[in-house]
């Protein structure tokens, strides 16, 4: 009975529902205070009126207990608006460990989505529903954002850091992507869709899709063909620091500090190895910086973590 | 209104004066959020970037910048003296500190040019699209300290070269004001000096002096 | 035109020529040469805004290109927010004003003041020559590294004239400190002073400590793109995120030079046509203040996911609900000054009213956006682009009109229509709603900001936003007009034609040259206005026009 006109969203994830629950009791607020402030304003508007004959004798222009009231009741309703906010927000924060990881590469002016099986698609992204999906997001050129409108998520993809966003899509069906940060000539070309599906179908899509090999095999190729496993491999003349379970292991490194090696610590020392030296170990290695893009460093990225894969459940913890 | 006020706004010469320093003392605050975002985008950066940044440090002339840094001191020593005998109406020495100061400000000049100069030559000066030829470690964030360097010594110096001006102006004009203007002037340019001597003081040991 | 009119008493009357004018040193006249910039630059932002409001009537892109459409909001955001906005009613108002409010002869430096308008001027004329040599594409955030690597456009023209303008901002915000420090008129303590200069006094902190910072990052800017260091950009080093931080210091306090203005117009009107003193007067002169300065503190509330560390995001969350606080305490105190008033609706307090109601709707669209979980899905869309532009065009324009309106007698030594100046307003405030109500629900569907084309199903909201705008340009031009009409053909105001308290109307309309004969003396509270059966003498300008 809209005639086609959208009034709200579809509530398509699993954290759509509660954020859709602050917002109409936000919404609710609003109207109330506002509407009551109307209602004010008017009746002193009729009421007191140039020549009307209400009453007019009293104190004037100050009430310390009304302006006392109004301060506080504005802070204590301000700051349970904050918590509320706070609580859902820092859901983002925490992931589900078993979630499914997709490697989204912005670039001018279209997403480039990788799943964990090597299947590539364009401006459109299959998940399946009711599993957690992080999508890890790096950007070739300028800053864009990734937005899903019936998930309630965003999250700004910056150059040379990886950002993530994760859901958990729960009905099937398919939903708009947006890029919400601008970012050039055909900004509002950079979009497509969210392909949600059920599990069975999802792994369906998945076999029909061409794909040589998963993003860590292809990953594994590529730290063969830039030379990487010469030193770091088991075998190499050169002491290099083996990488076997790297991935999220503390490392200590020669300045007495310890780093976690996430996808910043790799990333860097890929690209600016000099950063941060392993303790124990000559900084030899040269710089990739200019000889991988974003795409290869998200396939590197895949293959080092597929080296710990048994341990990050453990290492997360 | 005395005919010796510039603003019609006031009625006593002392109150302009007031204003006058006043404003300088506002300006002055305006600029220190000036260099202090820069600085604090510097901060950030050296926390990131430590060792790069001190080792780039290495390559700028020790010996040059203290030399400016004395250099810069002593303008400051000429400044006030030419504020004290302003005040006492000992014109023609307060003339002779305001040429000092001037003198002194582009001492430093000369000497930053010359510093500039070999840093270009060294093939340290990432700007222009000179070439970068430096071969300690870390290029990349070495450029990016190299790129601060350059961009807070040169807003540095571009304050200075504004001083020197309004002075050079204060100087040739010095006949024609009269003696509450001449005084106003020497006070509130006086405040500025100091004020673009102490963003060289922050930034001699911020730039220079990192891990020596 | 008739010699009479050609000849207008006060301060108009000395010397006509153009010297007259571009040398002049009278804070009057200054106010009336920013009026006339801003007034033209007003137009010229708006013609933008129409232009992409018709574009964006139908989803595809039909009407300019991507580019074009792209070069169109940028300029529209620069314009209006560094050309209009920031500029708007302190150097026009405000310089006219100040010094009468407080009693002084000018401001203190007269001198300082006509340069900050050379300076303004000049800054346009870059700004301009980026419009006219083929516009600037980065938006008016100028966000890294697209601005400094990827946008092709004039950029380091418009940055550079954005940094000039931040010059003159420092310049009218220095003047404006000093002379509310100095030029007192005697016995005018800091809290007899009239809410109009608080907020002038906070707007000019907040221009003269803010600015420097947007001129910090634009310095950067300018260096990255023209001297190749590289401060922003990730393969050098650098650090896109770092110019969001320094862009956002300055552009949320610039968000209050903008509305604090605003805010001390309408407490002037409000009470002038209550005939009621401004309720809890010292609440709203010292909430003027914390906005000043909690105003520095929320930057961050523009980065909720921009990458920044989620904590970055509560304290900044936090924050910012602590800054709706001063703003929520003067929307209460304005609505009880209407209390056991004996009001009266001409053209300023419909405005002061309709910039009640919109400021306040902006405001509560303001805590959906604190909220941290619903910003996450609402920002970067319409949501946020309705949300500031009620604030900004909703409170501060619609100010800027009352407060316009309010002492045009005072400006000009004429009246206006007051029957087109309530047929203005009123169409403006329709105009205004369906513009930008559809966009708040546009927001919520999801519809990204700064979109030259869009999906079909939106486009139900987008037809009525682009009808609001025509609206909304109709009622801004009608003052064009009828205004322009008073100007040579009003009628003659008398000295106080509202029987409004306040230093400016002591003296004649217009003003002598150094606005009073002789110093005033002041004895008396601000808003010292009578209670019931002491009404002033109040001119109608009804009777006036029927004469």
């Amino acid at each position: 009975m809209n005639f086609g006109i959208p009034f709200t969203p579809p509530e398509a994830s699993s954290i759509a529902g509660s954020i859709d629950t602050l917002f109409y009791t936000l919404l609710a607020f609003a109207i109330a205070l506002g509407a009551f402030l109307a209602g004010l304003v008017v009746f002193y508007a009729v009421k007191y009126r140039a020549g009307s004959k209400a009453d007019r004798t009293g104190e004037r222009g100050r009430s310390l207990p009304l302006e006392l009231t109004w301060t506080v009741a504005s802070i204590l309703i301000a700051f349970v608006i904050f918590g509320w906010g706070v609580v859902l927000f820092l859901h983002r924060e925490h992931p589900p460990l078993d979630a499914l990881e997709i490697a989204g590469l912005g670039k001018q002016w279209m997403w480039e989505f990788r799943h964990p099986g090597g299947q590539r698609e364009i401006n459109e992204l299959h998940i399946p529903v009711g599993k957690a999906v992080i999508v890890s997001l790096a950007s070739q050129d300028v800053i864009h954002s990734f937005f899903v409108p019936a998930f309630r998520v965003k999250q700004d993809v910056v150059p040379g850091r990886t950002t993530h966003v994760w859901f958990i899509a729960e009905e099937p069906g398919r939903f708009h992507l947006f890029c919400t940060q601008y970012c050039g000539t055909q900004h509002s070309e950079m979009g497509g869709w969210v392909t949600a599906m059920p599990p069975e179908a999802y792994a369906a899509w998945l076999g029909n899709q061409d794909h040589a090999e998963t993003l860590a095999a292809d990953g594994e190729r590529l730290f063969r063909a830039l030379g990487c496993s010469g030193c770091h491999g088991n075998s190499s003349k050169v002491r290099a620091p083996d990488l076997a379970g790297i991935f999220g292991r503390p490392v200590p490194l020669n300045n007495r500090q310890t780093v976690i090696a996430d996808e910043r610590y790799l990333r860097d020392s890929i690209l600016n190895p000099k950063k941060e030296i392993a303790a124990g170990y000559e900084p030899v290695m040269p710089s990739f910086d200019g000889l991988v893009d974003e795409g290869e460093m998200q396939m590197l990225l895949a293959y080092l973590k597929s080296l710990s894969a048994p341990a990050t459940g453990e290492a997360n913890q | 209104m005395s005919a010796s006020n510039e603003s019609v706004a006031f009625d006593t010469p002392a109150r302009e004066r007031r204003a006058d320093a006043f404003a300088m003392w506002i300006f002055v605050g305006s600029e220190a959020m000036l260099f202090g975002a820069i600085l604090l985008v510097f901060f950030m950066a050296r926390i990131s970037y430590g060792a790069a940044f001190a080792a780039a440090s290495q390559r700028l002339s020790l010996p040059l910048g203290t030399l400016n840094t004395v250099v810069l001191i002593t303008s400051s020593f000429a400044m006030p003296l030419a504020h004290l005998y302003a005040s006492a109406g000992r014109w023609r020495a307060a003339l002779w500190s305001l040429a000092a100061t001037v003198l002194l400000g582009l001492g430093f000049l000369g000497i930053k040019t010359a510093e500039y100069t070999m840093e270009f030559r060294e093939g340290i000066a990432p700007v222009l699209g000179a070439p970068f030829t430096y071969d300690g470690p870390d290029r990349v964030h070495a450029e990016f300290f190299f790129g601060l360097y350059f961009a807070m010594t040169s807003l540095h110096a571009l304050h200075l070269i504004g001083g020197i001006v309004v002075i050079a102006g204060m100087l040739m004009l010095w006949t024609r004001a009269n003696e509450a203007s001449r005084l106003r002037r020497v006070h509130a340019i006086g405040l500025y000096w100091h004020f673009v001597d102490i963003v060289w003081v922050f930034l001699f040991p911020v730039l220079y002096l990192i891990n020596r | 035109m008739s010699t009479e009119a050609l000849s207008p008493p006060g301060y108009l009357s000395e010397g006509a020529g153009p010297a007259a004018w571009l040398l002049t040193t009278d804070h009057k006249r200054i106010a009336w040469l920013y009026l006339a910039s801003l007034t033209a630059f007003f137009f010229l932002g708006g013609a933008f805004a129409v232009l992409m409001r018709v574009e964006l009537a139908t989803p595809s892109g039909d009407l300019v290109s991507d580019d074009s459409y792209n070069r169109l909001f940028s300029l529209h955001g620069i314009i209006m927010i560094w050309f209009f906005l920031v500029p708007s009613i302190p150097a026009t108002l405000g310089n006219f004003l100040l010094p009468l409010m407080v009693g002084a002869r000018d401001l203190a430096f007269p001198r300082l003041n006509l340069a900050s308008w050379y300076v303004f001027m000049l800054g346009s004329m870059f700004a301009l020559f980026s419009v006219l040599a083929g516009g600037v594409d980065t938006g008016w955030t100028f966000y890294t590294p697209l601005s400094t690597l990827y946008a092709n456009g004039f950029v380091s023209m418009a940055a550079l004239g954005v940094f000039i303008v931040g010059f003159s901002t420092i310049m009218t915000g220095i003047n404006f400190i000093v002379t509310v420090h100095t030029l007192r008129a005697p016995g005018l303590t800091w809290f007899r002073l009239p809410i109009f200069v608080w907020t002038m006094y906070a707007t000019a902190l907040v221009m003269v400590l803010a600015t420097p910072v947007l001129a910090a990052s634009l310095i950067l800017i300018v260096l990255e793109r023209v001297f190749g260091i590289g401060i922003f950009n990730p393969a050098l080093g650098g650090d896109p995120l770092l110019f969001q931080h320094l862009f956002w210091f300055y552009s949320h306090p610039a968000v209050y030079i903008m509305i604090l203005p605003g805010m001390g117009v309408v407490s002037e009107v409000l009470p002038c046509f209550s005939r009621r003193p401004l309720f809890g007067y010292k609440a709203v002169a010292l909430s003027s203040m914390a906005i000043a300065v909690f105003g520095f503190l929320v930057w961050g509330h523009h980065m909720f996911v921009s990458g920044q560390s989620a904590y970055a995001g509560v304290l900044f969350s936090f924050l910012s609900f602590c800054v709706a606080i001063p703003s929520a305490i003067k929307v209460f105190n304005w609505s009880l000054t209407l209390r056991k008033g004996e009001i009266s609706f001409e053209t300023p307090m419909l405005y002061a009213l309709f910039f009640l109601a919109l400021f306040t709707f902006g405001g509560l669209a303001g805590l959906f956006l604190a909220a941290l979980a619903i910003d996450v899905h609402v920002h970067d869309t319409y949501f946020v682009v309705a949300h500031f532009h009620y604030i900004m065009v909703g409170g501060m324009v619609t100010a800027y009109m009352a407060g316009l309106h309010f002492w045009w007698p005072k400006l000009t030594g004429r009246l206006y229509s007051e029957t087109w100046g309530r047929i203005a307003a009123t169409v403006t405030f329709l105009g205004f709603n369906l513009t930008f109500f559809p966009q708040f629900v546009l927001g919520y569907l999801g519809m990204p900001r700064r979109y030259h084309t869009y999906p079909p199903e939106f486009q139900f909201w987008h037809v009525l936003s682009s009808a609001g705008a025509v609206v909304l340009a109709i009622g801004y031009l009608m003052p064009l007009l009828y205004l322009g009409w008073s100007m040579f053909r009003g009628a003659r105001a008398p000295a106080n034609p509202w029987g409004a308290t306040g230093l400016e109307w002591q003296t004649a309309s217009p003003p002598p040259p150094h606005n009073f004969e002789t110093t005033p003396k002041v004895s008396r509270p601000a808003y010292d206005y009578p209670m019931k059966g002491l009404r002033h003498e109040k001119f109608s300008p009804h009777k006036e026009e029927a004469r």
